[in-house]
């Protein structure tokens, strides 16, 4: 039998908390992290909202006890800080052989974007040259921890770091590897801003996710790490749950948008099921990928119908506290749905309103309080009909 | 489970594209950076309409996947992994500069859209209309390797016979400044084919498409055996990287003696191909030593041209005379070892074996 996997430690920075406390306290007050961007430099400040923190580079650099040197952005600060976290919690007292799994889609563009003219014309901002690429954060944490273990970086836009979840886990099980830290990172960026912004899919205003009149989503930063470790290993440790399920699917529909009957969304969420050996009766809450696009919004809730059948358990996006984080949106509602599990609680979806006609259900739009919460599943979607489901369960 | 390698699909600057040649002609480059050999025919693998959009690297990828997929005859993969140090770069370059000239105004969203690393891996998915599996790794120098491993993994869980996996890396004219900024490329022009005989400082530039089936079963067609891949980072010296080769030999029941060639990531580069030489002479004796990237330059992927070579050498039992570094010591190859190295960070080994 392939050996179970357990979390033993989480750490998350987002615009809702920069620790797994903070951000425990905001799912619980129903805060949104969503406002005015005033960090980033951006012709956008005054036309669109984000899930910011608002910790200056050299701040977050202080946080995560590491001298501030060219050549290091704010992914891997970002990173470090949620990793630091998670280590902490899990008392892992060997990193040296952690293996270290990561998704971003952003990297290390945050500096890029802001220094390409220098790269082009001038020798000045050369250190930030080489760290461009998505292996550049994961390779800068390993370094700060001494982790010499299994190094992977995974980029598949929005399911990156759900997929770097599913990687670990798997690594696991396959008796690979005993102990990895896994969980993903990215900074908010003018990149992606206008991205999404050219693709019309922004909402200028706090996003809502499964709701009629839903007009896009809010970008959000920051960066969510689990440490994972086997039965084999975990002794007597305390953990917060299992990760008992996991599947990915391809859409194979558009390069950005997902197919209306949710194909890809229907096979991710029904694999996870297959592999945790769960009826779907037996999932209590969604934490769904709930990006308030109009086309995601539909896609995934004619998948949940289709799949869940009459008997829809609580639903909710808390894409409206902490804003869609992409690369490490996987992590950071693996990190709440953790808090979901913990407190027996399921978390708003903020700024619903009303119904949307499609669809028979409608999230939960106050936290429900003193549930047993026994599996969650978790649904991250990319770019390219990336489709990943996680499922966390009570052991 | 044994894994086999049973379909390949090869663009890169050299003309590997088709499956009945193997370097029987080799091309010189005057410049420091070597530029895939495209075929000319695209309208065989890709519909027009589609080929139009497509950036560079999204259509030589798609491609040389189609190529992969028709070698192995097959239809539909169980999963598509990728790996690729830099994504689709031309068209983050294009989206990047969009963003300076227009002043965040009315941007073209193609360049975005297509400027995510898993656009090929998505491309592929949909031309293919395969649902399963599909996951791109970017690990610098083990972004491959990364996909490599995941595909063991794989074919080792239930449901999982056919692995599309490959890998992808484009150089571009605005990349070639940064990384010559960098000091990365040699100052003075070489010419590839004597590219390990320079003894300067710097490498040449390269890029690549390649991908594979890695499949459970043998076919008629297959290649050779992928045995194992391993990879480590930032080894604190040319000792260290002896004992990861010998552990992992043995980890697979093999010693050096069994090693019949070594296809090694000599890249010209004076400092960095001196620890090469370190290492095998410290652990080779009776081993014939290859290279390839004078054959297709320096990327964060090019260890999968290598699988390319070291599969083609193995299925025809013919080490090219362009790659052989030391004579040739032996008449049947049977176990072919890929030591790689990526700016002395990301160290990877890849162990395949004859079939026969």
């Amino acid at each position: 039998m392939p050996q179970k996997v357990f979390i033993t430690g989480c750490g998350m920075i987002s615009a809702i908390g920069d620790s797994f406390k903070e951000t425990e306290k905001s799912v619980h007050a129903g805060k949104s992290g969503i406002g005015a961007i005033t960090l980033l430099e951006t012709g956008n400040r005054n036309q669109l909202v984000a899930g910011e923190i608002k910790h200056t580079d050299v701040a977050l650099a202080e946080m995560a006890g590491i001298s501030f040197t060219p050549g290091l952005t704010r992914t891997a600060l970002l990173g470090i800080i949620a990793a630091k976290e998670a280590l902490q919690q899990s008392q892992v007292k060997d990193t040296g052989t952690l293996a270290l799994i990561s998704g971003t889609t952003v990297g290390g563009m945050v500096a890029t974007e802001k220094y390409y003219n220098d790269f082009l014309t001038n020798d000045t901002k050369n250190d930030f040259i080489e760290s461009h690429d998505c292996g550049d954060s994961t390779e800068r944490i390993a370094g700060f921890f001494g982790m010499k273990g299994y190094l992977s970086t995974i980029n598949t836009a929005c399911s990156s770091s759900a997929n770097a979840i599913m990687l670990a886990t798997r690594l696991i099980k396959s008796g690979r590897i005993q102990r990895a830290i896994a969980g993903g990172v990215d900074a908010l960026s003018k990149f992606t801003l206008n991205g999404f912004n050219t693709l019309m899919i922004i909402d200028p205003n706090p996003c809502k996710p499964f709701d009629e009149n839903r007009n896009g989503l809010n970008l959000g930063e920051g960066a969510a790490f689990l440490v994972l470790e086997s039965e084999d290993v975990i002794g007597k440790k305390e953990f917060f749950c299992e990760i008992s399920g996991y599947g990915n699917a391809n859409d194979a529909y558009h390069q950005t948008a997902l197919s209306p009957d949710g194909r890809g969304a229907f096979l991710s969420m029904r694999a996870a099921l297959e592999k945790a050996r769960l009826d779907s009766g037996e999932i209590d809450y969604i934490n769904a990928h709930g990006t308030a696009t109009q086309n995601n919004d539909l896609s995934e809730g004619i998948a949940i119908e289709r799949l869940f059948g009459s008997k829809i358990p609580f639903v909710s996006s808390t894409k409206p506290m902490t804003g869609h984080l992409l690369g490490a949106a996987g992590a950071v509602e693996a990190v709440i749905s953790i808090i979901a599990m913990k407190n027996g609680c399921v978390p708003a979806n903020l700024n619903f309103t009303s119904k949307m006609k499609e669809l028979g259900f409608s999230p939960v739009t106050e936290m429900v309080r003193n549930v047993e919460i026994r599996h969650i599943m978790s649904n991250s979607f990319g770019f390219g009909g990336n489709n990943t489901t996680l499922i966390f369960s009570k052991a | 489970m044994t894994a086999f390698i049973n379909g390949a699909g090869n663009i890169s600057p050299q003309k590997t594209w088709d499956n009945r040649y193997f370097l029987e002609e080799i091309t010189g480059f005057g410049s420091n950076s070597l530029c895939c050999a495209e075929p000319g025919d695209y309208e065989k693998f890709i519909d027009p309409k589609l080929l139009r959009r497509m950036s560079r690297i999204i259509r030589m990828s798609y491609t040389a996947a189609r190529i992969c997929l028709e070698d192995a005859g097959l239809e539909m993969p169980d999963a598509i992994i990728t790996g690729s140090g830099m994504g689709c770069l031309e068209d983050t370059e294009k989206f990047l500069n969009s963003i300076y000239q227009n002043d965040e105004k009315l941007l073209p969203p193609t360049p975005f859209i297509q400027s995510t690393h898993n656009t090929i891996g998505a491309q592929l998915a949909l031309m293919l209309q395969c649902t399963n599996y599909n996951l791109t790794y970017s690990q610098r120098g083990a972004s491959f390797e990364n996909a490599l491993t995941d595909a063991m993994m794989l074919l080792n869980e239930p449901n999982f016979r056919n692995i599309l996996v490959g890998a992808f890396d484009e150089m571009t004219p605005n990349q070639m400044i940064l990384y010559n900024r960098l000091h990365f490329y040699k100052d003075e022009p070489v010419n590839n084919l004597n590219l390990f005989k320079s003894g300067t400082p710097g490498t040449i530039a390269g890029e690549g498409n390649a991908f594979f089936i890695l499949g459970s079963e043998k076919k008629e067609q297959s290649y050779a055996i992928f045995r194992d891949v391993a990879v480590f980072n930032d080894p604190p010296d040319v000792n260290f990287v002896i004992g990861k080769i010998h552990e992992f030999l043995a980890s697979n029941h093999n010693s050096a003696a069994d090693v019949d060639l070594c296809l090694a990531g000599y890249n010209g580069d004076a400092g960095q191909d001196k620890n090469y030489n370190l290492i095998f002479s410290k652990i080779f004796r009776k081993t014939t030593l290859a290279g390839f990237k004078h054959l297709c330059g320096e990327y964060h992927t090019a260890s999968a041209f290598a699988v390319w070579l070291a599969a083609n050498i193995l299925k025809r039992n013919r080490i090219p005379e362009a790659v052989q570094l030391t004579p040739v010591r032996t008449g049947l190859i049977k176990n072919i070892l890929i030591y790689n190295q990526y700016r002395n960070r990301n160290h990877s080994l890849i162990l395949l074996s004859s079939c026969a």
